[in-house]
This record gives structure tokens, sequence and C-alpha cells, in this order.
């Protein structure tokens, strides 16, 4: 019975979004307001259930000696985060983003490095015996040539970038064709609801 | 001259509605068509299938609501897959809002091959901190998952015995809709030489092809075409395959959107220069 | 004060774990692993941060019943009734993940349909936009508008059964020029994240602190 009836809310929820398209109107708002505060909430036990319980409270709880007490100090840097709450110590939780920007940073440094720069540049040496290899050393560095904008466009170097131009918008076509196929999926998934979970029902 | 200025300017909810039923139709008909298995959907169902029977294989399941109709399909058949072959499952999610969609996904699939929860699965939730929790799990998975979801203790799970990093995992299955992937590829992939397959949306997965082509990936289902060919393969039909016709129809429709507005606009354009 | 002591919690972390990176051993792997996991815990923190500014604006509305304060009820009473749901599973099934558990409801038949029917209005808005937006009057708008043509037919069934080549020529497009392009980007932004990186690190690059 309870699914029976939570498939009709949800399948209202659904029509009143779907309104939006003929105009705006109060069923919309509703149901755009109801899934902001929803989510909300969602999001704040999530950090409970899944952050301070097991990373905090259950860590003390079994943690030893030293590592114990040293968990003060992730607990500080998150509190002190919400001092942007109050006006006065907002300035506090600039230790914080500190904090994660710093860790960040370093871990970005060394992941782009090893996780892109370096295999992409070697993706990149292939041998140029096959016309699919020539093109895409082409691409890649045609591409690199149009958005270096430290020496002028001229020359040379304005047709690279022209060339690389050429390469971008094929990117951004099939970019744009992949799109489109999501945001159609996304579409079909609704409907799948309203037929089979929901319509099937109304039979 | 009034044909054209029309077809130049519908009214956009007519496009809506035309839209709407286009892909009403066969989805309510239950349409098919045979879908062909492309080349990197094909290697990422090779990554499972050469497995060794009882393999560890780690799904992680980075999209919400948002985009589950692409990749919820994904989900289920890359899990009917590994349990269909014996392999071990474990489970996590870096997008909180959608780590209900793995536990819904474990729920429908596992039963279906006797698979027992703690002994061939493990669903280990969801923790905060993307590529610090990626690196960290890297030397000790308990570290950040000392609990799994109803937080009972890893270290009483059976299956999870031996398990500690990335050396104790044979494949990641990365379902992506954002950025976790690429950070799954530079933090686990490149860092601990992890094996990595991505099911990514069609808004993410041509960000993929140039990690596929430098081998940083070992194959790559995109959009929900991606997943109705994964359950091709796993000759299991869901929604990925229901849903194609109706794809196919939709994007069609768009096609003839675009060339009734480029013919309008040009004609407009070349009565006014004349 | 205000300003040196976060430009010194961001020099030492980040360099901690550049360091890490290439000498992994003790004592710098145990503290690198302390760091990652303090990471983990303050971001989770960020995500409570905009809730007091959506909860009080909305609250303000609702007491000066300004125009629209209905709907800023809505949301108050969605917060709540979801919190208190939250709360009551916590306390009573095996976990707030638990199928069947009374916060799994409104995830399934709130969250769900809310949160996807919001997105799948784009399928509709990128239709119109196609319509509207999407001329042939450029050289490279044309380039653009004919691969994503290809794409779109040969990326579904449909494709194949018009021709039985677009799905091969959109494998192609996907795998050479898309691919070479999309990693001509990737290497440049590579370079331009390492080198933020390394500014913010040094103290040179200091928004993140306005």
């Amino acid at each position: 019975m309870m699914q029976i009836i939570g498939t009709w809310i949800a399948a209202g929820l659904t029509l009143a979004i779907f309104s939006f398209l003929y105009k705006d109107n109060p069923f919309y708002k509703f149901a755009e307001h109801l899934y902001v505060g929803v989510s909300a909430a969602y999001a704040i036990l999530y950090v409970f259930y899944f952050d301070v319980k097991p990373l905090l409270y259950e860590k003390f709880l079994t943690e030893q000696g030293a590592e114990k007490w040293i968990l003060f100090f992730p607990a500080a840097f998150g509190l002190i985060m919400l001092a942007r709450w109050i006006p006065k110590i907002s300035w506090l939780s600039r230790w914080s983003i500190a904090l994660t920007v710093g860790i960040a940073a370093g871990l970005g440094i060394t992941g782009q490095i090893q996780g892109i720069l370096l295999p992409q540049i070697r993706g990149t040496l292939v041998p140029l015996t096959s016309v699919n290899n020539v093109i895409m050393v082409i691409g890649v560095i045609a591409t690199l040539v149009y958005f270096y904008f430290s020496i002028a466009h001229k020359g040379a170097v304005k047709h690279g970038a022209r060339l690389g131009m050429v390469f971008i918008m094929v990117a951004f076509g099939a970019s744009f064709g992949y799109t489109v196929m999501a945001r159609i999926s996304l579409l079909i998934g609704r409907l799948h609801f309203l037929v089979y979970e929901w319509l099937h029902l109304v039979k | 001259m009034k044909f054209f200025e029309k077809i130049a300017n519908i009214d956009s909810r007519i496009i809506y509605l035309l839209l709407f039923i286009v892909v009403l139709i066969p989805v309510a008909f239950k349409l098919v068509l045979p879908v062909r298995v492309s080349e990197p959907v094909q290697a990422a169902y090779d990554s499972i299938e050469k497995l060794p029977e009882g393999s560890v294989i780690l799904f992680s399941v980075d999209y919400d609501a948002s985009s589950a109709p692409e990749i919820q399909p994904m989900l289920l058949a890359t899990l009917r897959h590994a349990f269909s072959k014996k392999h071990k499952v474990l489970l996590l999610g870096q997008w909180a809002l959608g780590l209900p969609f793995g536990e819904i996904g474990l729920n429908e699939i596992a039963p279906q091959f006797d698979a027992k929860y703690g002994m061939d699965y493990v669903n280990l939730g969801y923790r905060p901190g993307y590529r610090a929790q990626m690196v960290g799990m890297g030397r000790e998975i308990r570290d950040f998952f000392a609990s799994d979801y109803k937080g009972t203790p890893v270290d009483s799970i059976p299956l999870m015995q031996g398990i500690h990093n990335y050396n104790d995992i044979d494949l990641l299955v990365g379902l992506e809709a954002g950025q976790a992937g690429d950070e799954w590829i530079q933090f686990a992939g490149a860092r601990y030489g992890l094996n990595i397959i991505i099911g990514a949306t069609g808004v993410i997965a041509p960000d993929m092809f140039h990690y596929l082509q430098a081998k940083q990936i070992k194959g790559l289902m995109g959009g929900l075409q991606g997943a109705a060919e994964y359950e091709t393969l796993v000759k299991h039909s869901g929604t990925g395959i229901a849903g194609m016709v109706a794809q196919s129809y939709a994007h069609l429709l768009l096609l003839g959107f675009i060339l009734i507005g480029n013919v309008g606009y040009f004609v407009i354009r070349r009565r006014k220069q004349a | 004060m205000k300003k040196e002591i976060p430009l010194a919690i961001t020099f030492i972390t980040g360099l901690i774990i550049i360091v890490t990176f290439f000498i992994p051993h003790q004592p710098l792997g145990t503290m690198q692993q302390r760091l990652l996991l303090w990471y983990s815990i303050v971001l989770g923190f960020t995500m409570l941060l905009g809730m007091d500014s959506l909860l009080r604006s909305n609250i303000r509305k609702i007491a000066k019943r300004s125009p629209g304060w209905p709907f800023a009820l809505v949301l108050i009473i969605g917060f709540l009734g979801t919190l208190i749901v939250g709360i009551y599973t916590w306390a009573t099934s095996e976990s707030l993940l638990s199928l069947g558990s009374s916060f799994m409801y409104v995830y399934t038949y709130f969250i769900i349909p809310l949160q996807a029917t919001m997105f799948s209005l784009l399928a509709f808005f990128i239709a119109s936009a196609a319509y509207r937006a999407f001329r042939a009057r450029t050289m490279e708008a044309t380039l653009l508008l004919i691969t994503a043509a290809i794409v779109m037919l040969g990326r579904v069934p449909i494709g194949a059964e018009i021709w039985d080549k677009f799905p091969l020529i959109q494998d192609w497009i996907m795998e050479v020029p898309q691919m070479a392009a999309k990693r001509g980007i990737v290497i440049g932004v590579a370079l331009g994240t390492i080198a933020m990186s390394l500014r913010v690190i040094l103290g040179l690059e200091r928004t993140y602190l306005t």
C-alpha cells in the first residue's frame, strides 16, 4: 500500500515539474521548493552519518593513545569552517579553507603530472605509420597551438591555430551530439517510470 | 514567404510536445532495434570476463538521480556480469546523493546469483574527500572505511579479510557523472596502477577517449547506448536496450528541427538580402 | 595574522603532500595519510555551509509574509520532515541506506522523481535550443553541426539502419579527431593547473582567502 501511495506521489511530483514546460506555475514552484528542502536535509544527515560518525566519533572510540587526541584537529578544522555563519569570526574559516586548498593543490600537482601530462604525452608519441596516428598527432599539436596565446597568431602559427580550430569544432560537435543523447536518456527514464510504474497502477 | 517564416518560428511548446510524443510511443510500445557493440564497450566487458573466478571488483557509484537513467543500467549489467563470473564485489560512492542507487542495484542483482552479503559483496558506503580518499585508500582502505554502510566493522566482514588497498583489488568499475572519474584515473590508476573501466554519462564520455587511447582505462561505456551494448553482451535486456528506439527517434526529430531551423533561417536571410 | 596563518597552513600541507609523493617512507607516509583523512573530514563540513543562508532566508520570508512565502514554507517543511524521518531511521534501522526504511522511502518517492525530472527538462530545452540557435552561419559552425549530426546518428541503432557506415564514422570521429582535440585541451589544462597549484602553495595566489 505504502508503495502505491509513494508511486502516486512520485508521479505527481514528476508531472508538477513537467508542467513548467507549459509555463511557470505554482505546482512547479511547490515541487522545486520541496526538492531543495528535502535534499538539503538529506545532505546534512549524510554528513553526520558518513563523515562525523565513522571518521570522528567511531575513530575516537577505537583509536588508542595520541591517535585518539589528534582527532581533535580535524574536528576543530571542520567546526571552524562553520565560523562563516558568524560574521565576527568568519575569518577563522580561512584556516580550514587553507587546509583543504593546500592538500588539494599538493595532490593536484602530482596528480596532473603523473595522471594526465605524462601518460597523455606518451599516448601521443606513436609511430606515424598510419593515417589515424598522423591525424591524431597533428590534431593534438594544432589544438595546443590554438590555445597558445603567448605568441602572436601570425604566419605558420596562424595556420596551425586555424587547423586547431577545425579539430576543436569537431570535438565540440561530438560533445554536443553526446550531450543530446544524455538529455534524451533522462527523459526516457522519466517516461519509463510514468508508463511502467505509475500508469500500470492506473490500469 | 509566410511558410518559411512559420517554420523558422515554431512555438517552443510545439517542439516540447513533439519530443514528448516521439519518446513516449516507443517506450510505451516496447519497440526494440538491434544494438551493435562498439569496441570500447567490448573492451570493458572483456576486462571483467577475463578475470579469474573470485577476483575482487570495486564499484564506485559516482552519480545521482540526475543521471541515473543513463548509468543505473550500466551498474546493473556490470554487477550481473561480475556475480555471474563469481567475482567479489566491493561498492562505494563518491556522490552522497546517489549512494542509494548502489544499494538498490546490489539488492536487485545479488539475490539472482545467490550472492551473500559479507561473503560475496560489501557496500562500504560513502565518505567525503574524493581525491584525498582515493590516494589514502591506496595505503589502507580501513583508514577511510573502518566500517561498512551499516556501521559493521570491516574487520569482522569475511570478504574484507586480506583486502587492504588497491593491490588486493583487480578492477575498478567507475560509474561517472562528473569529475570523480578523472580523479580515479589520476589518483588510483596512475599512482597505484589500478585497472579501471569507466561507465560515463553522455556528457562526459567524450572526455574519456584520450584515457582509452593512452590505455589509462581498459574500457568505456558511454551514455545509454553504452549501457544497451553491455546489456547485449551479458544477454539480459534492461532499460538500456528498451530505451534505444526512443533514443533513435528523438535524435531524428532533433536533426529534423535543426534542418528546418536552418532552412527557414537561410531562406529568410536570402530574401532579406535580395 | 589573519592572512599569515592560512598561508602557512597551505604551504606546509601542500609541501608535505608533494614531498611524500617522492618519499612515502615514515614518518612522512603516516603524516600524509593523516592529512588526507583530515581533508575528507573537513570537506564533509563544507556541505553544511550553504544551509544557514538557505534556511535563514526562507524563514525570514515566512515571517515577513513576503511574496511566495507559502513556497518557502514548503521548503522548510520538506527540510524538517526529511530530517525527522532521517533521524528516526537512523535510530531504528540497520542503516540510513536500508531499503524499506522510511528515509529510503523519502529518497525513492521524493528525491529521485524530483531530481530526475528536473534534469529531464533539459531534453526539451536542448531540443528547442538546437532548433533556434544551431545555424550553419560560418565554416566553423557548419563543421560543428555536421559532426554533431553524424555522432547523433552513428551513436544510436537507427543510424546503422539508415546507412551501415554511420556507426563506423562516428567511432572514428570519437577516437581520432575528437580525441586529439580533447587531448590538446587536457594537456593545456594540466599545465595550467600545475602552475596554479604551485602559485597557491607558494602563497602567490591568494584569492581563496578573500
